[in-house]
């Protein structure tokens, strides 16, 4: 096995600590936004998850939301220690892996996409 | 100035501190190195410690270094490099002792030479970082060039003058890079930012000329 990814197996996150989400899942994410200690600030960021770029110990995904009417996208790098938790709070249906179309439509349909069927 | 390492660069890639910042890092394969000779004063006009590193077929070797080896008692080393350093240093080494990775903690920083990657002829953009002329207003084949290299007094171009040229392939240190992390076991070192030359080939670091002892 090639050196360099022995090495980020090593930084990287626990496969059981991260949730088998896919493209089209409402998301929510908390993160340690800033501090440390008694001074930590924590914030949890929930929306779309639209894309899914990079790989190994760089990979990060997009969640997207509407805040107040505008339109607010995040990048995570899921391997951060930073980020404590990720949460699948409902599964969606989608054929694309990037869901960029999103961004130009308006109102309803700006935030939704069909839903996957739960048994 | 204590002793350095010979290493192979391995490639680079990202990693996570434990308070969540992301570094890029370089990996590097260092050592163990063996001293294959002890060069003193007495003999030689100055002490240094001349390091192997990577193995050898011993049929590769040519027959005058065989003799080398073979007077040290070691293996066949691919690389050969020297360090000088004080007599005190080098006292605290024998032939045929090894050097290991080990002698650099994690926070200090380093110095890495390496022969940087061959660019062949190159113009003066790329090689000084001139600024591009202007793109438009008139201009004709004309958008990469240098410019003006000298004026009507003295009538001669001035000794020094940046101009296109071969670029790369020369020897280039880097220095005061961080040692993110040192992992015994692989004898690897990983540096913070990135160190002259391609992937798989060999690099000398040395203890930071101009933050000795300095920790982050």
């Amino acid at each position: 096995m090639n050196i360099i990814n022995v090495i980020e197996d090593t930084y990287k996150k626990e496969e059981g600590n991260i949730p088998a989400y896919s493209i089209g899942d409402k998301i929510s994410i908390t993160s340690v936004i800033a501090g440390e200690g008694k001074g930590k600030r924590v914030q949890t960021f929930t929306g779309l998850l639209i894309a899914e770029n990079g790989s190994g110990i760089n990979k990060t995904i997009t969640v997207r939301r509407i805040s107040y009417g505008e339109g607010v996208e995040k990048v995570f790098p899921i391997h951060s220690p930073k980020i404590t938790k990720i949460k699948i709070e409902s599964q969606g249906l989608v054929r694309r892996a990037k869901l960029y179309y999103l961004r130009d439509r308006i109102g309803k349909k700006a935030t939704k996409v069909k839903q996957k069927k739960t048994k | 100035m204590s002793v350095g390492i010979l290493g192979k660069k391995m490639g680079m890639t990202q990693i996570f501190k434990e308070n969540g910042e992301r570094v890029s890092v370089t990996v590097i394969n260092a050592g163990p190195c063996t001293v294959i000779q002890k060069k003193t004063e007495g003999t030689d006009g100055y002490n240094a410690l001349q390091l192997g590193f990577g193995e050898k077929k011993l049929d590769k070797v040519k027959r005058p270094l065989t003799g080398h080896f073979k007077k040290a008692n070691v293996k066949p080393s691919k690389n050969l490099k020297e360090f000088r350093l004080s007599k005190q240093e080098s006292d605290k080494f024998n032939v045929g002792d090894e050097v290991k990775v080990t002698i650099f903690e994690k926070g200090s920083f380093v110095d890495i030479t390496s022969k940087s990657k061959g660019r062949g002829f190159t113009g003066v953009l790329k090689r000084h970082n001139f600024g591009r002329p202007t793109m438009s207003h008139g201009t004709h084949e004309n958008f990469r060039h240098g410019g003006s290299i000298g004026c009507a007094t003295p009538a001669r171009v001035i000794k020094g003058k940046k101009m296109p040229g071969h670029y790369g392939n020369a020897i280039v240190t880097i220095q005061n890079l961080e040692v993110v992390d040192v992992i015994e076991d692989k004898n690897l070192l990983l540096v913070r930012g990135a160190v002259p030359g391609s992937n798989q080939s060999m690099v000398r670091i040395r203890q930071a000329l101009k933050k000795p002892g300095v920790k982050k």
